[in-house]
């Protein structure tokens, strides 16, 4: 069966799947890895663009959907360049460039993915304008210098504008070498964002804001059922609605196109689909589901022997389970698309992570060479993992082949809802087993999952016999503790009946829910002040050093107390994500039998810190984000529909809710950038879970948090 | 049907369903792409918009109530070359993510502030019931207490 896959079939052997520690350390290796930028960094010239007036228009291949990577890029392009952030204009790069990334723009990967490659490709960049300057100037290289784009050498000054003007072929140079990092001016400073005033006059950037001449309006009909098949479809009554132009029958979807997007809408209620769906679930079915041991177990961290010392279940082993539910990711902007489909070429303009798989999956169902598909990527109306994948591009380019016009269609909220490509449901049970003077002998980590990584598109099927478990499944739970002579973690696969995949963090703020609620737990059985206790366990390597950093950072900076003062009561909890470790202490009370959260303290060490504003950005927004998710977010299965369909019902955390001090303190003990959309998400909810202990006496085992 | 109201200080008349939502004719109809649809139930607040000076969640809004009245979009709250107090305030405080949900907070903090030039914290969590998933809301706080500081100043 792998056979047919080139140079697969040979790892991909029965010896392989049985091989457990190899396993593991592709595990690990996953876990602490950098991931490489995956496009082309060989040519400036797709990059950037030296317009006339001495402005620099820089290509992105990464998209920007909050999370300041435009503004990280620019700064680290600037200084290289020699120009100030002003000077350049960061857009997004189109496919037809050719300047693209393989992979996309998720799991906090962009800085720390680009930091190499971005400074070569700008220094190389600067070289050739300077190699130019001084062929024109009559100047020797060497006496040239470069400021704001401005070459001088002598009494002759050239700007960058000025040097392009007439030439017609670049020689791109070996990769010069880079500056010292402490001669940058940008980088390490807190660059207000690129893209700030457009975001606040309202400037039409967003996907769903895209348009093109004489475009119509298209609607797709989406299950409401989960584990739908499209069957067929009667038109009849939905051909006869205002408006309409066409109604679009396919193998696997109806959708139809009509001149506006009401017209739309309303004639897309009259089609009557037909749906196989073999069962009715239920929310009980799920929860059953996803319960460790019913899944497919893979080990993924493994020292000493764990598994021996806590196999007998006597009253020396302490055992407990945590729980996290479906998760929307509710992004504001819905899906949707701008396409156009002509003769021989096809237009997209969309709001989307993965341009790649975008356009190569058009360019499929429309029969078209991948060249002759042009995905033109938007800013975001938030990502959060939602847009990891767009078949609505496919959709809008079905529709708009059609009818021979440009077309936009987009999903309305309930479609967004029902149809979201969810945090999947968790079930973690820990246990562990004591010294006599409070140290933990042994601990085992059993983290039970929907789908993350696996079956998802960015991912190919082949992966997973490779690396066994899923790797956005178990994210944030192994044992970070190392000072513990046994430990182990085992991944539980589920395949639930509906689409789970990436949200922000993945498995992270689950899986540290579990683990950081169960470290207090033995903290309390050990009589030991919790982040000491914590403190105790960690290995003294490089991961430990930064760990043991950041924790005692936030002790120090939340006047760390371990006891109820003025009705209120602190809570900690610590977590290490793509290498960047983040502590976080919660100030909490109750009032009204509801959890309040005061204050939040957050350090982190994303190691060097590119922007330190926009570092901040990142743990205030994830903090609120995993605060929310942790106290309020639930969907459920209902009678075979997916609930809540609309905010409110599907309650989130809003302006009365959020912490109003939110300190931030940031670390760099690595001379590298690391990631930080996502890290900053993992302790918030162990955090609070531990604040509320104290307060009550009740463990809150399971989110969201409920008080009884 | 013809339809006729201000917006933004320019007359505009438009010939739609009565009933289309007010969003659609800004977005679709005339162009002002600045006013987000969110949810298309008044639940999200990043249509919100100025109808007479009120916060109105314009998605839920059938534009025949729109007849004579004045609307204010984002790209409205400006006048002349002055950033409005609330839109330069956003901007000391650096309060955008991703952005989509900010012109509905700006609106509803601009029709606030007209109202309560100097909201407490307690005044705030009562008026500002939109929904931002980047849950900026940290920074907006200090941007709408800053905004209140500005107008102050400007009055």
């Amino acid at each position: 069966m792998v056979g047919s896959i080139a140079g697969v079939g040979v790892i991909v052997g029965a010896g392989f799947l049985g091989c457990g520690s190899l396993r593991r350390y592709v595990a690990g290796m996953v876990n602490t890895m950098e991931s490489p930028y995956m496009g082309d960094t060989g040519n400036p010239n797709i990059w950037f663009e030296v317009q006339a007036n001495n402005q620099i228009t820089f290509y992105s291949p990464k998209v920007e959907m909050g999370q300041g990577t435009f503004t990280g890029l620019a700064q680290i392009a600037a200084d290289e360049l020699d120009i100030d952030v002003e000077q350049l204009q960061v857009v997004h790069s189109p496919s037809i460039s050719g300047n693209m990334d393989s992979f996309g723009t998720g799991g906090s990967t962009t800085i720390s993915g680009l930091w190499q490659p971005l400074r070569e490709l700008a220094a190389t960049m600067r070289e050739m304008l300077k190699a130019e300057a001084a062929k024109q100037m009559g100047v020797d290289v060497g006496k040239l210098s470069v400021a704001k784009g401005v070459v001088s050498g002598g009494s002759k000054q050239l700007t960058y504008g000025e040097i392009v003007k007439d030439v017609k072929e670049w020689k791109v140079p070996k990769t010069p070498a880079l500056k010292n990092i402490k001669d940058y001016k940008f980088i390490g400073k807190p660059v207000p964002r690129v893209d700030l005033k457009d975001k606040v006059l309202g400037t039409p950037m967003y996907g769903i804001d895209a348009s093109m001449p004489d475009m119509l309006f298209g609607a797709v009909v989406r299950p409401t059922l989960v584990a739908s098949t499209f069957v067929s479809a009667d038109i009849s009554e939905a051909e006869k609605m205002p408006g309409v132009v066409k109604i679009i029958q396919e193998k696997d979807f109806v959708g139809v196109v009509a001149n506006s997007r009401m017209e739309a809408e309303n004639a897309k209620n009259k089609i009557k689909v037909v749906w196989d769906t073999p069962k009715v679930w239920q929310s009980k079915d799920i929860e059953e589901m996803i319960l460790v041991g019913k899944g497919k177990a893979v080990e993924i961290q493994k020292e000493g022997n764990a598994k021996k010392i806590l196999e007998d279940d006597d009253e020396t082993i302490i055992k407990s389970e945590y729980k996290s539910p479906i998760g929307a990711h509710a992004q504001l902007e819905p899906n949707g698309a701008v396409a156009f489909v002509e003769k021989d070429k096809a237009t997209v303009m969309i709001s989307t992570q993965v341009v790649k798989i975008t356009r190569d999956e058009v360019a499929k169902r429309m029969g078209l060479s991948k060249d002759k598909v042009n995905i033109i990527p938007t800013f975001l109306g938030g990502g959060f993992g939602r847009r990891l994948h767009t078949p609505n591009a496919v959709q809008a380019a079905v529709l708009s082949k059609a009818v021979g016009k440009p077309v936009k269609c987009f999903f309305n909220r309930k479609e967004e809802f029902q149809n979201d490509t969810f945090r999947p449901p968790t079930h973690n049970v820990l246990k562990a087993k004591m010294t006599s003077d409070g140290k933990i002998e042994a601990i085992e980590h059993n983290i039970s999952s929907g789908d993350v990584m696996f079956g998802s598109a960015l991912v190919p099927g082949m992966v997973e016999p490779i690396v066994g478990a899923d790797v956005g499944a178990w994210r944030g739970g192994m044992i970070q503790y190392k000072n513990i002579p046994n430990y182990r973690a085992v991944s539980w696969r589920v395949k639930l009946p509906f689409a789970t995949s990436w949200w922000r963090s993945l498995g992270l703020l689950a899986n540290t829910f579990a683990v950081e609620s169960f470290m207090d737990e033995l903290a309390l059985k050990a009589k030991k002040d919790p982040i000491q206790f914590r403190l105790d366990h960690i290995k003294d390597d490089e991961a430990g050093k930064r760990l043991r950093a950041v924790i005692e950072r936030a002790r120090k900076e939340s006047n760390w107390k371990d006891k109820v003062q003025n009705g209120r009561a602190m809570g900690f909890a610590a977590s290490t994500d793509v290498n960047t470790p983040v502590a976080q202490v919660v100030e909490v009370s109750i009032e009204n039998n509801k959890i309040k959260v005061h204050k939040v303290t957050c350090v982190i060490d994303p190691g060097l810190a590119i922007n330190p504003d926009q570092i901040r950005a990142q743990c205030e927004g994830a903090i609120i984000m995993g605060m929310s998710a942790s106290l309020y977010e639930k969907m459920e299965v209902r009678d075979g529909q997916l609930f809540p369909i609309i905010y409110g019902p599907y309650q989130m955390a809003m302006m009365r809710d959020s912490p109003k001090e939110i300190n931030v303190t940031i670390l760099e003990n690595s001379p590298t950038p690391g990631g930080v959309g996502e890290p900053p998400l993992g302790p918030i909810g162990a955090a609070i879970a531990n604040a509320v202990f104290r307060l009550t006496n009740e463990r809150l085992r399971e989110m969201p948090f409920a008080l009884t | 049907m013809k339809i006729s109201f201000n917006i933004n200080g320019t007359p505009q008349t438009v010939e739609v369903d009565e009933q289309t939502p007010l969003l659609w004719v800004v977005r679709d109809v005339l162009n002002l792409k600045g006013t987000k649809f969110g949810c298309g139930k008044a639940a999200c607040g990043a249509c919100t918009l100025h109808v007479d000076g009120d916060a109105i969640r314009s998605c839920s809004f059938p534009v025949k109530y729109a007849e004579g009245k004045e609307i204010t979009t984002i790209e409205g709250l400006s006048k002349g070359d002055d950033v409005h107090p609330v839109q330069q305030a956003w901007i000391e405080e650096i309060v955008p993510q991703c952005g989509y949900c900010q012109p509905g907070f700006m609106m509803a903090t601009a029709a606030m502030l007209d109202k309560i030039p100097n909201p407490t914290d307690e005044d705030i969590d009562n008026n500002i019931a939109n929904i931002c998933r980047c849950a900026t809301y940290y920074r907006m706080r200090k941007a709408i207490h800053r905004a209140a500081e500005i107008k102050g100043q400007n009055s």
